[in-house]
């Protein structure tokens, strides 16, 4: 029995709190992406810059913050430059949104085009960001490290097993949640979020029913400007921040998305927890899992580890292959708000 | 002015660039911008044929430039004969097991008479136990090839063939992935080619990092064969000696400017090939229906023609002529480097070339790519220029003067940006637009 428990807080701690806060990072993004596709139809690219963007304004504030000294004790200092960074990211996507995707609404232009739109835009945002942070690791996480310490949670409870709760997966969790929440009471709850899904299901009748375009259009941005800051802040946090990475998390992203339904905010969620963990559960050594389950001292050979953890990428990339095969609509199938 | 006249007018001012570089900087630089122009120009005649005569949208181009590279590898470097024997057999035949699962792994859900759900399940059985018998078959082979020198060696090297071979070979190990991606996505809405083409280079790219059997990984294939001869050999000969003392020039630059040459004289010829080959495949009567379906598919559908499989006939030869490409790149390098392939430089960039070129337009293509990477080259020594310029008036040793000018290079990533958004705003049939037929 005891041995069942110390195998499962093994897990808890090398599977299941890591990818809850991943998972909660990429559902943030995804529904980034997903609000964007909804509204405005095209798969943004630039969607990883964006976040690391917000990111980049987080850790500028941050230092600021922590040069005047005003602190929250044990929480990161982040938290309180996130509102800085929302506003900053928000101004950039109504900026470029302005500037640059504006006329192309007018001109109705094929979704193809958008993406390459989008890709110029990443050029600039990447080249923005570099030029303002430099490309090198920035680590801006500060107050106490751990929620709950492995030894911690051994004396508690008298396991081998510690299980350790950095106080950055807690951060994210239940930033995510609140974020989440909100934006469901939004779209679900007030005059202008049902606008937005009336305007995302059928647009000719949403603009024949007085709903203005430009207004639904910007508010998509700002939600989007806000979701981004928060993700790319949060997995900045977590993980420490380098530029190059945001765009490797295009992919996850847009597999969370395309794996739930791409329009659809609950599959978005949905899809980030299934990348999450299927990346988490696919690169895990079991060896030690199993020494516990099974019976007497006997301990397995090999790392028993299904995939090489360089290979988490791959994960995402074939979840999205099995979609595309098998249902290219996605779980919840997508294209409404 | 005739289209001739602004087309031959447009290729002069960019090879006058070319030679501003060669008197004001050096001609060693001139003609290094110049090879790499060249390749630049058959990745973009690539991507156009994909983008321009079909409308696909490829974004893993460096996916495809890597397989060329890795080609390159796998023709060229001669085969490591202890490697082999530690463990050759037993790695390939389980490549080829893998292979095999996955085959039958979809043979299992085309052909079995079940319903659809009992047949996902077998088909995953089926992949899953491949794969697991595929990891114990390779696995012990993988350890025994990179435990053989490691730091010279340590992959099972390859054919030890001329390393022209790897050209058409990187083509065809392209056009091979390009047919399993394009299977998958294509057929579909139009961003899951773009999604999917994304996530394939970046796998590419890690296999190549991760995977030392195959081509060292991270630890780079250095001194790998040439197609010309080297410098060195080029010092000692009596004729380019006699020609260095007539034309008064050092002879370690000379030697370096002729090999530079020969590069480009066997690049221009292949450049010219794939051009004629596309334009000629362009008017004919296969260009104007994928003009046609690229324009409107309902109609070309209706028209009887397969929309789908012309579109993966399209992207397999466009990935191609990347991977090509690819294989002439590493050449040109010596030296095979997985980490160095990025998305921002290999992909994006090649996608900027197309736009600013004109899709649609070979020429236009061949001169985007030109025009861009000139640009990329130069925007570093120009921003580092534009950045001390604006900052001269702070102090010396300002600390926000020192960290501009040590991320000035970056500016380059927003002019490349910038140039883009402009071309699609402003001009968006490009330098040399597609010509109405």
């Amino acid at each position: 029995m005891i041995d069942i428990l110390n195998a499962l807080a093994l897990l808890a701690n090398f599977v299941i709190v890591p990818a809850l806060a991943y998972g909660s990072q990429l559902a943030l993004g995804a529904l980034g992406v997903t609000m964007i596709y909804a509204v405005l139809r095209f798969s943004n690219f630039a969607h990883g810059e964006t976040m690391s963007f917000g990111a980049m304004i987080s850790v500028l504030a941050t230092w600021g913050l922590q040069e005047a000294g005003i602190t929250i004790g044990s929480l990161p200092t982040a938290l309180l430059a996130l509102p800085i960074s929302i506003i900053a990211t928000v101004c950039v996507c109504l900026l470029f949104d302005r500037l640059v995707y504006r006329y192309y609404r007018t001109q109705k232009a094929a979704p193809v085009t958008y993406l390459i739109i989008s890709v110029g835009v990443l050029f600039v945002l990447s080249g923005v960001i570099r030029f303002i942070i430099g490309p090198k690791d920035q680590i801006f996480a500060d107050g106490q490290r751990f929620i709950l310490k492995a030894r911690a949670f051994k004396e508690m409870t008298g396991l081998d097993q510690g299980l350790a709760i950095k106080t950055t997966q807690g951060v994210t969790v239940v930033t995510a949640v609140v974020i989440v929440a909100l934006l469901f009471w939004f779209l679900n709850r007030t005059r202008t979020g049902k606008s937005m899904r009336a305007y995302s299901d059928n647009e000719e009748l949403a603009l024949l029913s007085g709903i203005n375009p430009a207004r639904v259009v910007m508010i998509t941005w700002i939600i989007t400007g806000a979701l981004a800051a928060i993700a790319g802040t949060l997995y900045g946090l977590d993980k420490g921040y380098k530029p190059f990475t945001y765009l490797g998390l295009v992919l996850p992203i847009f597999s969370a998305a395309i794996v739930g339904g791409v329009g659809n905010p609950v599959g978005a969620i949905f899809g980030g927890f299934v990348i999450a963990f299927s990346e988490m559960l696919l690169t895990f050594a079991y060896k030690r899992v199993i020494a516990y389950l099974t019976p007497g001292d006997w301990v397995p050979d090999g790392l028993m580890q299904l995939l090489a953890t360089d290979y988490k990428l791959a994960v995402s990339f074939v979840i999205l292959v099995i979609v595309l095969l098998i249902k290219p609509t996605g779980m919840f199938s997508g294209k409404t708000l | 002015m005739t289209e001739r006249w602004r087309n031959s007018l447009l290729f002069a001012g960019m090879a006058a660039l070319l030679v501003a570089v060669g008197v004001f900087q050096s001609s060693n630089l001139a003609l290094a911008i110049l090879n790499l122009c060249l390749i630049s120009a058959i990745m973009t005649l690539g991507v156009n044929i994909q983008w321009g005569y079909a409308g696909l949208f490829n974004a893993g181009v460096m996916g495809f430039t890597a397989l060329g590279g890795l080609a390159a590898v796998i023709i060229s470097v001669p085969p490591v004969t202890e490697a082999w024997t530690a463990g050759g057999v037993r790695a390939v035949s389980g490549l080829c097991l893998g292979v095999l699962a996955i085959a039958l792994g979809i043979l299992t859900w085309k052909k079995l008479a079940l319903n659809k759900t009992a047949r996902g399940w077998a088909s995953a059985l089926i992949v899953v136990i491949g794969v697991v018998v595929m990891r114990w078959v390779i696995d012990p082979a993988v350890e025994a090839i990179e435990a053989v020198e490691p730091a010279k060696t340590g992959f099972l090297g390859g054919f030890g063939l001329p390393i022209m071979f790897a050209w058409m070979a990187g083509g065809a190990l392209a056009a091979l992935a390009a047919w399993a991606i394009g299977k998958i996505s294509l057929g579909l809405r139009s961003d899951y080619l773009a999604i999917a083409t994304l996530g394939i280079s970046e796998i590419i790219i890690y296999i190549l990092k991760n995977e030392d059997w195959l081509a060292r990984g991270v630890k780079n294939v250095n001194g790998l064969s040439r197609p010309v001869p080297y410098e060195i050999e080029l010092q000692s000969t009596l004729w380019v000696q006699s020609l260095a003392s007539r034309i008064d020039i050092n002879l370690i630059e000379l030697s370096s400017i002729i090999v530079k040459l020969c590069y480009a004289g066997l690049f221009v010829v292949v450049l010219a090939l794939i051009y004629w080959l596309s334009e000629r495949a362009l008017r004919s009567p296969w260009g104007r229906m994928m003009r046609a379906i690229r324009d409107n598919e309902i109609a070309a559908g209706a028209m009887g023609k397969n929309v789908t499989s012309r579109h993966l006939q399209v992207f397999i030869l466009g990935s191609a002529v990347i991977g090509i490409a690819g294989a002439m790149l590493t050449t040109l390098d010596g030296i095979f480097t997985p980490s160095t392939y990025q998305p921002l430089r290999f992909t994006f960039l090649v996608w900027v070339m197309v736009i600013v070129g004109g899709s649609g337009n070979n020429l236009g293509s061949i001169l985007g790519g030109f025009v861009i990477w000139f640009f990329w080259i130069e925007a570093e020594p120009l921003g580092l220029g534009l950045i001390s310029f604006l900052t001269s008036s702070m102090a010396e040793d300002s600390p926000i003067r020192i960290h501009l000018l040590q991320n000035a290079a970056y500016t380059r990533y927003i002019t490349m940006g910038a140039v883009l958004l402009l071309v699609l705003r402003f001009s968006p049939r490009g330098l040399i637009p597609e010509r109405n037929r």
